[in-house]
């Protein structure tokens, strides 16, 4: 693990690729699973892209964590969930819950990617009086089920919303995701207990272990493990999974419900700062600001892996 | 002294009439749900919990849960009737119902049971004295406080069809019927139960009857006490309390809580509008002691004697 201030190569900050996104929408009716999988992978990397500028232009924000959790993010949006633009005032419609809300410029970015937000609007982000706060609030953006940032909130939020959704005999699925970190919040295991005890099968909940926390590793501050057991004996249905690994992720979405009954725990396996040379697994990048230089080296990183 | 408590009066706990209406909805509206901490009893929710078992979600001792839990319901299109005592509900939950419930304007109804020092020799773990200072301090939250039962009832069913977070706080105190025949509550507004010309009292919740009852002791020393009954402390009725200034020229506070409360919702529109003397009866700046709710609510001056003597004090005379 890096930890000190970071070398980047020398690049000229001038040559940034434009800070357009293009909106890819969801991964097209019929396409083959080669297709379903590319199309998810040039969708990562265009919010990245974007959030790493957004960031940029900010000056504030939580690069490392949003790195960490963009190929989720992607992967439910614009394939794994049951919603679309012109359905956000389905009862029936997949749930998204960001309960580590300080990875907000990658939500918004993905949202907007995914049609559910106008892609100039992410040029306001945290600018004064724009919609997009520096944690997702559901009265500023109609597609932020709920309002996140300080930790802890999201997963009882989810399960409120799945005992919602078994009451009215619905289909929909909700899904929630949380930082490891996150995890040292109490407020969690009283809603994994509740999850639990009620079967919520159409629950999925999302760790993004990415083992750093904003100030060290998760293991050096008050560790988790064995989280995959802690899980299993609060009622969950485990499941580990390369979390960058879009074809894996969707796979792992679309088994929920789980044949058990049980509610789904996705551990993630994912890297801060996933997948830019300088950052990724570097505790520094919580809420680092990158340079100029250090935004023209990542964007080129981005641009080798297309 | 006049107008005390006297064997007649017939008390009522406004649990009950919360659980009346709050049946009376349920059979009407599908969405509402009651969600609660091990606090079926105490929240008196025995005949919702039999009438409608899917609609009532206990999580067991875990309030930061409890109300994460109506926030999710709420984004289900539920409308969750959080019960729970209020000491708990309030302080163990605070931030979920700064964030979940006002910051996100869900619609969600925080019911805070047994408020004030209902649970008097329980101590102060168990009292609830903070919340009025706490909750009307965040933004967004509508913070209601019925006096006597048919008020209760008619703030729950306002709730239930507001679309936004209300903090109701239900009192088990005993309480006799305070307003008159035909009241109807809205929300946001002062009730003059009586009107006067010497000084205000401005009065909330279980204590409105005090008031009332020093009116009578002070009118019998021929003082006109002006008695505003405040059922909303968040939106305040500003201008009830501007004109009771303007046209009394004095005002004292009664509330369950600490001065914080309603006393300091009171004094800040009084001192920007209409500066005029002031005085605040509730619990002061301390944890109570050890003692039965009655004997607290003397021991802090939350009495007929109490308010009239901040009367005169307020007054000189």
């Amino acid at each position: 693990m890096i930890v000190e201030e970071d070398l980047v190569p020398q690049v000229d900050p001038g040559a940034v690729p434009s800070d357009t996104l293009t909106v890819l929408g969801r991964v097209p009716e019929g396409a083959s699973r080669a297709e379903a999988v590319a199309h998810l992978a040039e969708a990562a990397r265009l919010v990245r892209r974007r959030d790493i500028q957004m960031v940029r232009a900010a000056g504030l924000g939580h690069v490392g964590g949003e790195f960490s959790v963009i190929d989720v993010l992607v992967s439910l949006y614009l394939c794994a969930m049951n919603v679309t633009p012109d359905r956000l005032d389905d009862p029936d419609r997949d749930r998204f819950i960001l309960s580590k809300g300080h990875a907000a410029a990658a939500l918004y970015t993905t949202l907007a990617i995914a049609g559910f937000l106008p892609a100039d609007q992410l040029g306001t982000f945290m600018q004064p009086l724009s919609q997009l706060n520096g944690h997702p609030a559901r009265t500023k953006i109609a597609a932020v089920e709920a309002s996140t940032g300080p930790l802890g909130h999201g997963l009882p939020i989810a399960v409120g919303t799945a005992m919602a959704g078994r009451l009215d005999g619905s289909d929909r699925r909700t899904f929630v995701v949380v930082g490891d970190g996150e995890l040292q919040e109490g407020s969690n295991w009283e809603a994994l207990m509740t999850a639990g005890n009620h079967g919520l099968s159409r629950l999925c909940v999302i760790v993004d272990r990415n083992l750093l926390q904003q100030g060290a590793r998760v293991i050096d501050t008050n560790d988790l493990e064995p989280l995959a057991d802690k899980l299993r004996a609060f009622g969950m249905e485990v499941v580990e999974v390369d979390g960058h690994d879009h074809a894996a992720l969707v796979d792992v979405f679309a088994a929920v419900p789980a044949a058990s009954g049980k509610p789904t725990a996705v551990i993630a396996h994912t890297h801060k700062g996933h997948p830019i040379s300088f950052m990724s697994d570097n505790v520094a990048w919580h809420h680092k600001v990158p340079s100029p230089e250090q935004v023209a080296a990542a964007l080129t990183e981005l641009e080798l892996s297309s | 002294m006049t107008g005390t408590l006297t064997p007649e009066r017939v008390l009522h706990d406004c649990r009950d009439a919360y659980v009346a209406t709050l049946l009376e909805l349920a059979e009407a509206d599908p969405r509402i749900v009651a969600v609660v901490n091990d606090s079926v009893g105490s929240s008196k929710l025995g005949p919702f919990a039999e009438r409608f078992p899917d609609r009532l979600f206990n999580v067991g001792i875990a309030e930061q849960d409890m109300v994460g839990v109506a926030a999710g319901l709420a984004n289900g299109g539920k409308v969750p009737f959080v019960s729970a005592a209020a000491c708990f509900l309030t302080a163990r939950a605070m931030e979920q119902i700064k964030v979940d419930a006002a910051y996100s304007q869900s619609h969600i109804v925080l019911c805070g049971m047994s408020p004030g020092m209902a649970y008097g020799e329980l101590g102060p773990t168990h009292h609830s004295i903070e919340d009025l200072a706490w909750l009307r301090a965040i933004p967004g939250l509508t913070v209601v406080v019925p006096s006597d039962p048919a008020e209760t009832a008619q703030a729950v069913r306002w709730a239930a069809q507001y679309d936004g977070p209300v903090y109701l706080r239900i009192s088990r105190m005993g309480v006799p019927d305070v307003n008159p025949e035909g009241y109807q509550f809205v929300p946001g507004k002062a009730v003059t139960l009586r009107d006067g010309a010497d000084v205000t009292i401005i009065a909330t919740g279980a204590v409105v009857i005090r008031a009332l009852d020093a009116a009578d002791a002070l009118a019998a020393d021929g003082l006109s006490a002006r008695v505003l009954s405040m059922p909303t402390i968040k939106p305040l009725d500003e201008e009830a309390v501007i004109a009771a200034a303007r046209e009394t020229g004095a005002i004292v506070t009664v509330e369950e809580a600490l001065t914080s409360g309603l006393g300091g919702a009171v004094a800040e529109v009084v001192v920007r509008h209409a500066p005029m003397p002031m005085r605040f009866v509730g619990v002061p700046d301390t944890f109570a002691p050890t003692g039965s709710v009655g004997w607290l609510l003397d021991h802090f001056g939350i009495s007929a004697d109490g308010v009239a003597a901040a009367v005169r004090e307020v007054l000189g005379r």
